[in-house]
């Protein structure tokens, strides 16, 4: 990447493999604190393998992931993903209304979400506060979504993965989730790391940008380097994608 | 009962026969088999039990409920592969229910120490235990495949393992408990128990009968309760690592 900057995650050489299936290959690189950074690369190409490796649900096979630049597995598991937050593609939620999902990560540690925080979070990603007692079963897929990242904002985590959290929303979702991910970033200056397949997408929003395919970062920096990339493989991806 | 009227008895075995042969069930195969091997197992059980009540030595009782355990676990452990060490979690789910039931009656006196009472009460709360396991297992397992994402999000959150299984867990040991609770709640008024028909049959006092059925069924509530717990306490630990990830074989 171009300019020099403190890396929140830093991976060096991480392989990670299920029996001989190889699914991420010798990745080095890191994720600058603070910044959006967005994952971009076909199916298969092992992003969301990444994401999960960067709060320690799964593990590399071979090769080191640094936290803050301390070795993640000198974090304790729980410590870890508290610090590094994560809203699943799938935005699962557990059965309940809004308020109980939305208290779920302290309700974890025994702890109760004052109502006031609640309607503070909902807020934070354009939900009104009538929402709050809905049944979460009850909800659209963007709200779904947005209420998927208003939970994972109350641990307070420093970084924040987001693993598609807009591939199943119409345009008008997709633009409020896009302007909220802006708003926490400059908000609570959290490091976002995002997969995304939309590259206009990764443009506007994202920073830094990482192209990954079959397992291997083929190229990184910022994210205007999906307009001209240089190398053939990404140029082949990106034409694809924007056809 | 006389040899002839036992023979005579093989009329109820031949309705089902006559049936599926009619009907084309295809089930005549399976229900000579399983003729023939109840009445072998069951014969072959009579003698042996007939020489331990004679003998009433400790060392045959001991005998009989490790043989009722073992092939109780072997038979209970198919529906836990995925489980690591399913077999020797059975056979201590097991083991813990049968001593902690006959621990109560042998040492309140409720029953007498001798193989008559002891033998025939441990088959009943291994037995049960043993389908309870196989319940409880069959529950879980789909349980964890279905809510997959629901334990990823528990632990992406921070939550421990025991809290990301937990709403599997507790399902699962409802769900087996349930038949168990179900079923004495009309106890008496749809079905009259094997155990104190038998004894009715046999000439028994029925009030008599009544309340050794009682017994029974309270040591039946105690089976449900501790086999479903213990085992699904011991087994979830193995469905995580040391860094409580989620092992991918067994979700």
């Amino acid at each position: 990447m171009d300019k020099v900057y403190e890396p929140a995650i830093h991976f060096n050489h991480v392989d990670f493999q299920i029996g001989d299936s190889k699914i991420i290959k010798k990745v080095t690189g890191s994720f600058p604190k603070g910044k959006i950074t967005t994952l971009v690369g076909p199916s298969g190409a092992g992003k969301t393998t990444l994401l999960k490796m960067c709060n320690g649900l799964i593990s590399p096979s071979a090769g080191e992931i640094f936290i803050h630049n301390k070795l993640i597995t000198d974090y304790d598991p729980i410590d870890l993903r508290r610090n590094v937050g994560m809203a699943l593609q799938a935005a699962p939620m557990i059965k309940g209304t809004v308020f109980e999902n939305l208290e779920l990560p302290l309700a974890l540690q025994s702890k109760k979400l004052p109502e006031e925080d609640a309607i503070s979070y909902l807020d934070d990603v354009g939900l009104e506060r009538d929402f709050l007692h809905k049944n979460a079963d009850d909800l659209s897929g963007g709200q779904r979504q947005k209420v998927s990242i208003a939970r994972t904002l109350v641990n307070q985590s420093e970084i924040l993965l987001l693993d598609e959290i807009t591939s199943a929303l119409d345009r008008a979702s997709l633009k409020e989730i896009e302007e909220l991910i802006v708003k926490i970033n400059g908000k609570y200056n959290v490091t976002m790391i995002w997969i995304t397949h939309n590259l206009e997408q990764a443009l506007k929003i994202g920073h830094y940008t990482w192209v990954l395919m079959q397992g291997e970062v083929i190229e990184t920096g910022e994210s205007k380097l999906l307009e001209n990339p240089q190398n053939d493989l990404v140029k082949h991806f990106v034409q694809g994608v924007i056809k | 009962m006389s040899y002839l009227a036992l023979s005579l008895t093989l009329i109820f075995v031949l309705i089902p026969l006559i049936l599926s042969k009619t009907l084309k069930l295809g089930l005549e195969k399976d229900t000579f088999i399983a003729t023939i091997r109840s009445i072998i197992q069951l014969l072959a059980v009579g003698y042996v039990l007939k020489f331990v009540f004679d003998s009433n030595h400790f060392i045959y009782i001991f005998l009989m409920i490790a043989l009722m355990i073992g092939t109780a676990t072997l038979n209970a452990r198919k529906k836990g592969k995925s489980i690591d060490g399913i077999t020797w979690k059975i056979a201590v789910t097991l083991l813990t229910v049968e001593v902690l039931t006959q621990a109560i009656l042998l040492g309140f006196h409720i029953v007498p120490a001798t193989a008559q009472y002891i033998i025939p009460i441990s088959g009943m709360i291994i037995g049960n235990s043993m389908v309870l396991s196989i319940l409880f297992l069959n529950r879980f397992t789909a349980e964890m495949h279905a809510h997959r994402d629901q334990v990823e999000l528990i632990l992406s959150l921070g939550g421990t393992p025991k809290q990301a299984i937990h709403h599997q867990l507790i399902s699962a040991i409802k769900a087996s408990m349930i038949p168990t609770i179900e079923s004495q709640k009309t106890i008496g008024l749809v079905q009259l128990p094997g155990m104190m028909s038998g004894q009715i049959i046999a000439g028994a006092d029925p009030i008599q009968a009544v309340q050794f059925q009682l017994l029974i069924v309270f040591i039946l509530l105690t089976t449900a309760a501790v086999s479903s717990i213990f085992l699904g306490f011991l087994s979830y630990p193995t469905l995580f690592n040391s860094r409580m990830q989620m092992l991918k074989e067994k979700f």
